[in-house]
Formats: structure tokens, sequence, C-alpha cells
């Protein structure tokens, strides 16, 4: 099956400043891919790359097996909802069907219709007059209604309150069931994306921290507590991602894909978010300490394949 | 892609289209009774022969209407360029629906092709019917006027030129649109650069479309215009070949050639002194013995007026070279824009 | 037609959640022989969840027997849990009945009999499974 997203080495510079470095991903496809990462870590700027918005500095970047907006076939087969959800204001609801129509051989107005009418959109009431989560709605339809076979969408449910955020993934996840869509969902909160995803991206400071499937994530992370030990004690093949002690007592997260035996260690399970927050911290202090491997911890940060 | 350019672009085209319709109701309704009463009026005073006087009311009488006709003329290509060209790109960027529409299944260079093309030929069209109308209504006028069709003014506000201003504003609108990516800064830098470049090119290019004529003559008393005596200084013109020619520049040289402001003379004595208090006034320096004879010593001494125009036959050239040159320019920066949109960040 | 929920706090990931959802109901006798479960697309649309999680929920369901797919159509329950069990649940319900007359006798409040319950039960659980 073509990856929903292939980048290797994919970078981006505007100045002096590089927005992403050193991004390589296999993204496959038919997974909601949740990609997180605090605010300007990059990832807006990833997902233009791969819809053609921005252009690589260095790298390359191919999604669903074509380079970003080559051509319309390209275009059609990536569907994008920019940040705050873009819309014309002075178009009504009719009009931005209409446009999805005319600019979109591969539309189905009939989907685009029936999901107007279960959302209750007033067909004449201009985008500029709905409510955020209304347009975020409208957009999410434009997006789903040409029919791509993978769907990008930049912070969607960022500025959208509980309900309406409860709704449009409601809404984006029965999409996915019924078409079989990839989608590459980004936020800087993991708990809208826990639900819904299968597959994680972790961004920090215009790098990739962290590449996987959630459920082999979650299964070889672990969190190790015991009687205080020197990390650099633990066997080679436990890649310590973050470490705290007491004088008694340690707590480590580790990676690992064999099984714990060491009876000394108590072993929990750790959630997504906090797993995220390892990392992102893990950088954190890599950031400021230099490139960290004068501290206890092994330099054990990997970029996953 | 149609639809979207007309459903976007709808309401300014209907505004300048009922602008244009009320313009068309007024000149059809006064066009035909001013044509008239210009026919009329040469009819009767042709016979007699001298109809300066006729021309001349008859210019002051509609002096009104021509200068507002002329003014539409002159703003409508500005109009165009800052309410059509500036807006196009500047507003989706600003507002970001270029993440939406740069997203459908059509490339930005389609988009642009259609968009940019399909209100340009709005725009041309307008102008050109503009400027039809204009031309016809204003005609008459146009012949009683007593300066060149080639002024600056009225060149530009006739003819097919206008079409080619409107089309380069809109192109310049455009491109400063794509670049500034805010509309109102782009509304008012495209003004400005568009202005600048209607003073400068009359000024500057436009005298130099074709070679001008030079003409060197002597100033005698059948062709004498101006004849002012400051006590040792003379101010001498004299009248150009054809009337309606556009002159660039008029100067007295002296016979080994150098360009001279005054001619001086003595004012005591001489062929050029000062007539007695009590001669007669002319107010044709023409009619003048005294001046006559002045004139027969300047040209004697070998003063002579060299003057470098363009005839009036050239309206039409000039009117096709300069509307040839504006749309290539349009044509430039619509090639410029169709480059960069494709490079555009984000 | 049974009615999916998501706990986020159980710290049970969200696909065995579901899939001990449908063996409460089986057991309970709330879903039967031949019911259909819901589709995918209904389960995702009301809580949410990536459908992923969903067939590996069913798939589960199918792997221990109770349910069985039929392409285009849906997935339907082919096994009951109840029977042998259920006939249990009256006596001893009785003899639950008859042990808690005697904690509050003993003196116990509504806290520690809750607290003596869920401790020895984790613990004979641990036992079970160490």
């Amino acid at each position: 099956m073509t990856a929903a997203l292939r980048a290797q080495g994919l970078g981006k510079r505007y100045g002096r400043l590089w927005a992403l470095t050193d991004c390589t991903l296999d993204v496959p496809a038919g997974r909601v891919v949740g990609l997180v990462g605090p605010n300007g870590a990059g990832k807006t700027t990833l997902l233009n790359l791969a819809v053609g918005m921005l252009t690589p500095t260095s790298g390359t970047i191919e999604v669903l097996g074509g380079r970003p907006a080559a051509s319309p076939e390209q275009l059609a087969k990536v569907g994008y909802v920019a940040q705050d959800s873009p819309t014309y204001a002075g178009l009504s609801v009719e009009d931005h069907l209409q446009f999805g129509a005319r600019l979109n051989p591969g539309w189905d107005d009939a989907l685009a219709r029936g999901r107007i009418r279960r959302l209750g959109l007033d067909l004449s009431r201009r985008a500029g007059k709905l409510s955020g989560g209304q347009r975020a709605q409208l957009a999410l339809t434009l997006g789903v209604a040409k029919r791509p076979e993978l769907l990008l969408l930049d912070e969607p449910v960022a500025s959208l309150d509980p309900l309406a955020r409860r709704e449009f993934l409601q809404d984006l996840m029965e999409a996915v069931a019924e078409h079989e869509l990839s989608v590459v969902l980004s936020s800087h909160l993991v708990s809208d994306l826990e639900r819904v995803c299968d597959y994680l991206v972790v961004l920090v400071d215009a790098r990739v921290q962290l590449g996987g499937d959630i459920d082999t994530l979650l299964a070889t992370h672990h969190r190790l507590t015991g009687p205080r030990r020197d990390p650099a004690r633990l066997p080679a093949d436990q890649h310590v991602i973050s470490a705290s002690h007491t004088d008694r007592q340690s707590t480590f997260l580790v990676r690992t894909e064999a099984p714990i035996i060491d009876p000394a260690w108590t072993v929990g399970q750790i959630g997504l978010e906090d797993l995220v927050l390892a990392y992102m911290s893990q950088t954190a202090a890599n950031r400021d300490s230099g490139h960290g491997s004068h501290t206890d911890d092994r330099p054990t940060l990997e970029v996953q394949r | 892609m149609i639809w979207l350019t007309w459903r976007q672009s709808r309401g300014g085209v209907l505004t300048m289209a009922a602008l244009l319709a009320v313009l068309a109701v007024i000149l059809g309704v006064t066009g035909p009774s001013l044509a008239h009463d210009y026919s009329a009026g040469l009819a009767a005073c042709g016979s007699g022969g001298d109809c300066s006087a006729f021309l001349e009311q008859f210019f002051d009488d509609n002096f009104a209407p021509f200068l507002a006709v002329t003014a539409v003329m002159l703003v409508l290509p500005a109009l165009i360029g800052v309410f059509w060209g500036a807006p196009l790109i500047a507003r989706e960027l600003e507002a970001g629906t270029h993440r939406l529409v740069w997203n459908q299944s059509i490339t930005r260079t389609r988009w642009l092709a259609v968009k940019l093309g399909l209100t340009a030929l709005a725009a041309m069209t307008v102008a050109g019917l503009g400027s039809l109308a204009v031309t016809w209504w204003a005609s008459p006028i146009d012949s009683a006027a007593d300066f060149p069709r080639m002024e600056p003014l009225s060149f530009a506000a006739r003819g097919i030129v206008p079409v080619g201003y409107t089309v380069f504003a809109f192109a310049l609108g455009v491109t400063v649109g794509m670049l500034v990516r805010h509309t109102l800064p782009a509304m008012a830098i495209t003004l400005a650069v568009f202005v600048a470049v209607q003073i400068a090119v009359p000024l500057m290019v436009r005298p130099h479309l074709l070679p001008p004529t030079r003409s060197t003559i002597e100033i005698t008393e059948s062709n004498v215009s101006r004849f002012i005596r400051a006590n040792d200084d003379l101010l001498v013109e004299a009248n150009v070949a054809s009337a309606d020619a556009w002159v660039l520049s008029s100067h007295i040289r002296d016979a080994s050639g150098h360009a001279v402001a005054v001619i001086s003379m003595p004012s005591t004595s001489g062929p050029c002194a000062s007539p007695p208090p009590d001669a007669e006034e002319h107010a044709d320096p023409g009619d003048d013995p005294y001046v006559a004879a002045c004139l027969a010593e300047i040209q004697r001494l070998g003063y002579r007026q060299q003057t470098t125009y363009h005839p009036s036959s050239r309206f039409w050239p000039f009117q096709w070279y300069e509307a040839g040159i504006y749309t290539a320019l349009a044509l430039g920066l619509a090639g410029f824009s169709a480059w960069r949109i494709r490079r555009l960040p984000a | 037609m049974i009615e999916f929920h998501l706990d986020d706090r159980t710290g049970l990931s969200p696909y065995l959640q579901l899939v001990r959802q449908v063996r409460q109901a089986l057991r309970l006798g709330l879903l039967r022989q031949g019911d259909q479960l819901p589709t995918v697309k209904e389960v995702v649309a009301g809580l949410a969840i990536n459908p992923n999680t969903v067939l590996k929920a069913y798939r589960e369901l199918e792997h221990q027997g109770l349910v069985a797919a039929r392409p285009g159509v849906g997935t339907f329950v082919t096994a009951t849990l109840a029977d042998d069990s259920f006939a249990a649940h009256g006596p001893l319900r009785q003899q639950l009945q008859r042990w808690l007359d005697k904690a509050r006798k003993a003196g116990l409040d509504d806290e520690s009999i809750e607290a003596l319950f869920m401790t020895t039960f984790r613990t004979a659980r641990q036992e079970d499974i160490a």
C-alpha cells in the first residue's frame, strides 16, 4: 500500500530560522495520524509542505506517492482544512457547495448536501455569519466531499467549544469509517487526539521526536519504579526516555521491545499524554543543557522511522 | 473556475456596468443635439467665412461637459486598477482563503490565468466601450477646441489608449496586490505608481515615440503671434505651421545657432525703436507697421524660430504605439505574476 | 441493540472496554444469539473514536468465538455467555445478602464493607493470575 506520507530529510527555512529540520517520516495509509507538538514546533509547516503550499528548502516529501500540488490529480487526492477553517465570508453555504462541485471533478454532491442537511446548516446563510463550529464543519464538508484519499487538518478543533469539538470528531470518524480515508490531524493538545488517532508523530523544536503506531508505542514504553539506581546500570536494550530520583527511589520511563524481568521494578503503563510530555520535556532538557550527554541519561533520543 | 471568478467579482462588475450604463444614457441623450448644434452653427458661419468666433463660443458653452467626460476617461483606468486589480489576489491572501481555493483540484497557475484573464477582458471591454462613447460624443467639441488633439490630457482621454492604460493599471494592481498581500496598502501603492507612470509617459516617453519634426522659420508679420518690448529686450514668437500640432519646444536661435530667450535690440533708435506714444495700437502684432519693420531687421540679423513638434497627423500612430507599449507592460506584469504565484509562501 | 460508552478513567484501552461491554451484555442476556452489533460507522459516529479500535474489538470478540462478521451485512452474535452462570445468580445473590447482614451486625459501615470486599476481590484476582 502506498504510504500516506513519506518524508526524507525534509526541512524548511525562513531566513535564518529553520521551521522544520531533518524530518524523516514514513506514515502508512489507512490511519488516523495525530501530529502533536507545542505551538511553533513545525506542525503547520509540515502540513503546508504536504499539500504543496510551501516548497521544501531541503529534503523531499511524497504524499500518496506523488509530489504535493504537482497536478490536478494530486490535488484531488489530498484534502486540506487549514487552521481557522478558511471560508469565503461573503459566499453562502450553497455557494461553497457550488464552489466545491465546480473545482473538483471528484465531488460527491449527495454526500456534501447530506452532511449539510444533517448539520442543520442554512444553505442561504453567508459563511461569515456562521459560528466557529459551523464554519469548521463547512470546511470539513468541503474537504471530505471532494473524496480525497488523504485528509489533512490543521488544529481543526482548537477554537471550538467542547460540544462542537465532539461533534466534529464524530463526523470525522464517521467519514473515515465510511470512505476509508487516511487522516492527519494536528493539535497541541494530546487529549484531543487520544480517542481518534492510531498513529502518532511528535514534533518539538522543528524536529520529529517520536513517530509510530500508538498501540506499539504504548506497549513498548514502560514506567519503572523501584529503589534508587543509576540509569547507566539498566540493560542496554532499555532506552531511558526520562528519569527522576528521590534519595531512595528512582522512576524511569523506558522504551524496550523485551519484557522487563528484573523483579526490583514495579512496571506500570503510561498514558499517551504522559508519554508525549516525557518526550517533550526531554527535548527541553537537552536544549537547555546543550546536546545533553553529560547528564546521567545516556543519549537515547531516537528519531523513529 | 469561470463561475467562481464571476461570483467573486460580481459586485464590482455590476457596479461598473451600472456606471457605464448611466454614462451611456447621458451621452446618448445629449450627443445628437450636440452634433446638430455644431453642424448647424458651422453651416451658418461657413457661408460667411470666418468661423472662429462660433467655434470659440461653442467650445466655451460646452467646456464643463467636455471636462467632465475627459475626467471620467482619465480616472477610469485608475479605478479599475485600484478596485479590480489590487484586491484580486490581495484579498484572498489577506483573508486566508487562498488556503481553501489552492487546495481544490485546480493548480495555482490555472486559477490565476482564469481569474486574471476574464477580469482583464471585462476591464478592456469597459474601457473600450467608454472610450468609444466618449470619443463619439465629444467629437464636435474636440473639433471646436483651440488646443491640439495631442495635448496630454485630451490624448489620454480619447481613442484606444484608455484601453491600454486600463489593462496596464489592472495588471499593475494584481501584481502589487500579490506582492504586498494586503488590500488597502496595495490599492494605495497601485494608485501612486499608476499616477507616476501617467505623469512620466507624456513627459518622457510619448515625445520620442517618433522622431519629432524640427522646423526653422523666419518670423514675419504673417506668422508673428507675440511681440513684446521690455526696454532693450524683445520677446517674439511665431505660430508654428499647423495650429493643432503638439509643440514640444520652441525657441529663437541667433545666426550662430544659439538659443536665446529674448532678442536684444536698442529701443531708442534703429528699426526696433519703440514707436511714438501716439502710434496706433494693434491687437494682432502682424498688423503693426512698426513691428513689421523690426521683424525685417531681426530676419536680416539671422534670427530664426526653431520649433520641435509632432504634427496632428501623428495622433493615431501615437495612439497605437502607446496602447501597444502599455499592453506589453501589462502582459509582462501578468507573466511575472503567473511565475511568482507558484512560489508564494503559505 | 447495544449502545457503547467509554470511560476515560478506567485505564483500560478503548477496544478492551468495548469487548468487555459486549461480554457484559451477553452475560446479562441483553444481547442474544442472532442480534446484530452496531456497525463500525454507528459506533464511531457516536463515540468519536478510531474505526480501527472498533474493528479490533469486533475481531477480538470473533476470536473469542462470540460473534461472526458477515461481509456487507454486519457483525452478529453467535454464542452466549449467560447460560451456565445465569442459573447460579439467584443463590449467589441470596448468599451475598446474608453476608451483608452479618457484616452490618458486626458493626461495619458502608465504606468498610466496600473496602473489605474490594481488597479481598483484588487479592483473589491476583492470586488467580499468579
